[in-house]
């Protein structure tokens, strides 16, 4: 039966037409389509799907509730061991996880896992009112979590339904982290962040917004004012430059910036708001990851006329994730693949006007098993770009390394935390997620947050490091 | 939600507010700023705290009226709450006893320059303050900086008020009648840029303070990069203060000046908004 149906396809918004809004492209199963692919599931006895999972939910479970219809009930086999769903069922790489060990795709299409959970999210937010998960009664224990992203989110969840007084810190005026100032509206609605961050509300946490633990009160401090323990979520917000000449030119940014602009501070409808991009018929973007695909379908929204993606490897060696790259080329983004910028060009202003490149072919593999790109002499040729996005990754932001005292840090600047228990090498302080991991995925730093909150819960019961 | 507590225009651009922020008050020191957002429409901008009253729990902020967000600013009343108010911000001022400190204070740089003059003459140092606008409308704090003690210039470019000089030919003379230990420089640009020159020449040691555009000011949008020393620096957590002789200036400026078009675009808006021909439905 299940091999007869085939993986059910998500209807989304015609290219044409969104490659002019910012709303969400894929638009969700409808409940028939969603049993219907909930119904080639095997049901394997042994799920290798669930070890793809960072989080491991049942996935089978909640994917036999839903061809039972009984939708209240998946979510609840979900949030088990996953607070975001509706998050990860649209941003996880379901392709890299659970659907590659999923064994249909050994002969077929795997069970489009990522989009049933989507889909039960999505029940769960819009039809039915969900009681609070069951907590733990309030123990008196007061913990602090520093950055209020997916790690920092999950822990804050987790620690309030053992009973734990959870205050979250956030930098910036709004909470999520990288979910609202990074990932772009048509991929990750706003109004589901904040329903999530409503419900930990509901759950007691507390967020306290507009707060840089370490300017002004540390990590330190925290500890001393009654907090039993800390973790810390600060993420992967330092962005990486090129370094070649021209990159401080006016219509310069780092990724970083012209996604919090653009998502964070609503830059697409200036000036109904008030902070400003710079609107431009030739964009470039430069990188290959998931943030160089945001980056490049955002400035197709703001009116781009021509977005190039310019990426030093081929298309096989790029990061980002194959649906997004999909989605990228359907939308008219220029692939400009095998090249290399070497310096940007400015006019008499300072105004960015032009970037060189270089071509480039693959030579021998390196230390991460890609193909090394290696310069073609003399291919040296011009694009003409009024706007440049670098969007070639990040370092972690160092403000809780240098104001802790006694925390261990990497050569790289992430704070080292035990795999298991994100114990770092301060007694009560936690850490997990890209500030450990260097930038990864959403579900990787839900992971992080999960393990930390149980091993905070341990540390705090027995008082042993 | 920030209380304010007073606003007022001090001089035709400059405005002057107190308003509540008990944890920045609390914590913040000398050279660091904040960064407030009026509304939930409104940007993130920068703004160095003057002063601050930790029991009252209250900032004192100084602002020049220059466009959309700091007209908004101007018209808020007292009783009015700001939405976002983030900091203390950036590093604060290297203070010691250098020994015969002079601050610099430039226009709207003034309102920075009184709690760097206050922190160094309590370090110790013998104090000389110079401020200067281009004309008398544009001076500020004058009485509450010779409050701090020590010496006092005042200068204007057209000579409305005090002498008719800019700050660098009040500063040479100073340099040439006796030793000076460090130079403090906050205002625009320009005259950053000339007092550093200027500094270089007698190989005092100069920090200025800058204004990069900025939106998060926790580093993670690098806006605010500069070229220190020919190396990517970034104002908000690197800075916001750096040595005046190492700082590319020029091309700080043409940074400044990215959002020009957009700034007079976003002012004409709120024009059309406030004669009712378009709306935010608030």
């Amino acid at each position: 039966m299940a091999n007869k149906i085939p993986r059910q396809v998500m209807p989304e918004q015609s290219p044409q037409e969104r490659r002019n809004n910012f709303n969400e492209v894929p638009l969700g199963y409808p409940e028939e389509t969603a049993v219907l692919e909930a119904q080639r599931c095997l049901q394997c006895k042994r799920p290798t799907c669930v070890d793809g999972c960072p989080v491991q939910i049942d996935i089978p479970g909640f994917i036999k509730a839903i061809t039972e219809r009984d939708f209240t009930k998946s979510i609840q086999v979900i949030k088990q061991t996953n607070t975001l769903p509706a998050v990860c069922g649209r941003v996880c790489p379901q392709e890299t996880q659970c659907e590659e060990k999923c064994v249909l795709a050994k002969k077929f299409d795997p069970v489009a896992i990522g989009k049933l959970e989507r889909f039960v999210s999505d029940y769960e937010r819009e039809k039915v009112n969900m009681p609070l998960p069951e907590t733990a009664p309030a123990n008196g224990k007061k913990v602090a979590i520093v950055g209020s992203g997916p790690a920092g989110l999950t822990a804050a969840g987790e620690l309030a339904k053992l009973g734990y007084a959870v205050t979250v810190f956030e930098a910036l005026h709004s909470p999520g982290g990288v979910l609202v100032y990074g990932i772009p509206e048509f991929r990750l609605p706003k109004a589901i962040v904040h329903y999530e961050i409503e419900a930990l509300k509901k759950l007691g946490v507390e967020v306290t917004v507009n707060r840089v633990v370490g300017m002004g009160e540390t990590v330190d401090d925290l500890l001393d004012r009654g907090y039993s323990a800390v973790f810390i979520g600060s993420g992967a917000g330092l962005p990486q430059f090129l370094e070649v000449p021209g990159e401080n030119l006016q219509g310069v940014y780092s990724a970083n910036e012209y996604l919090t602009r653009a998502n964070l501070m609503k830059a697409y409808r200036f000036p109904e708001y008030d902070t400003p991009i710079i609107r431009a018929d030739n964009i470039a973007v430069f990188g290959g990851g998931n943030v160089a695909m945001d980056s490049a379908r955002t400035a197709l929204r703001l009116g781009g006329k021509n977005v190039y993606l310019v990426y030093r490897r081929s298309k096989q060696e790029m990061p980002a994730r194959a649906e997004e790259v999909h989605h990228a080329e359907e939308e008219g983004i220029d692939f400009r693949l095998l090249t290399n910028p070497v310096r940007f060009i400015g006019d008499e202003k300072n105004r960015l006007k032009q970037v060189e490149c270089l071509r480039m072919e693959l030579g021998e593999p390196d230390s991460s098993g890609r193909r090394r790109p290696v310069p073609v002499k003399g291919s040296e040729f011009r694009l003409d770009i009024d706007v440049a996005i670098i969007a070639i990754g990040n370092a972690p932001n160092p403000i809780i390394q240098k104001t802790t005292s006694g925390l261990s840090t990497s050569k790289w600047g992430t704070i080292i935390a035990d795999e298991n228990t994100m114990k770092t090498s301060k007694r009560g302080v936690f850490a997990g997620g890209d500030i450990v991991s260097g930038a990864a995925t959403v579900i990787l730093a839900m992971g992080a947050g999960r393990k930390a909150a149980l091993a905070m819960d341990e540390y705090i019961k027995t008082g042993t490091w | 939600m920030h209380l304010i507590h007073s606003n007022e225009l001090i001089k035709p651009t400059l405005g002057r507010m107190v308003v509540e922020a008990p944890y920045v008050a609390k914590y913040r020191k000398a050279g660091q700023f904040i960064i407030l957002r009026i509304n939930e429409y409104g940007e993130r901008i920068p703004l160095t705290i003057a002063d601050s009253d930790p029991n009252a729990g209250t900032l004192t902020l100084f602002y020049q009226v220059v466009g959309k967000t700091t007209t908004d600013l101007a018209n808020m009343k007292k009783g009015q709450s700001l939405k976002d108010i983030a900091g203390p911000l950036g590093h604060p001022t290297d203070i010691r006893n250098y020994g015969t400190a002079v601050c610099i204070g430039g226009g709207i740089g003034i309102a920075p320059i009184f709690p760097i003059s206050k922190a160094m003459k309590a370090a110790g140092n013998k104090l000389i303050n110079i401020i200067g606008a281009r004309t008398k409308d544009l001076l500020i704090l004058e009485d509450e900086l010779r409050e701090i003690g020590g010496e006092m210039v005042v200068c204007t470019d057209d000579g409305s008020y005090g002498k008719k000089a800019f700050v660098t030919g009040a500063l040479e003379e100073i340099i040439k009648r006796e030793k000076v230990d460090i130079v403090v420089a906050i205002g625009p640009v320009p005259m950053m840029r000339a007092v550093s020159e200027m500094t270089r020449g007698y190989a005092i040691k100069t920090f200025v303070s800058l204004n990069s555009i900025m939106v998060d000011g926790t580093g993670m949008c690098g806006g605010c990069r500069v070229s220190v020393k020919g190396e990517k620096r970034f104002t908000c957590v690197d800075g916001p203060e750096f040595d005046g002789h190492e700082v590319d200036f020029g091309e700080l400026m043409a940074r400044l000046g990215t959002y020009r078009g957009e700034e007079a675009e976003s002012m004409e808006h709120h024009k059309c908004r406030l004669e009712g021909v378009t709306g935010h439905g608030k």
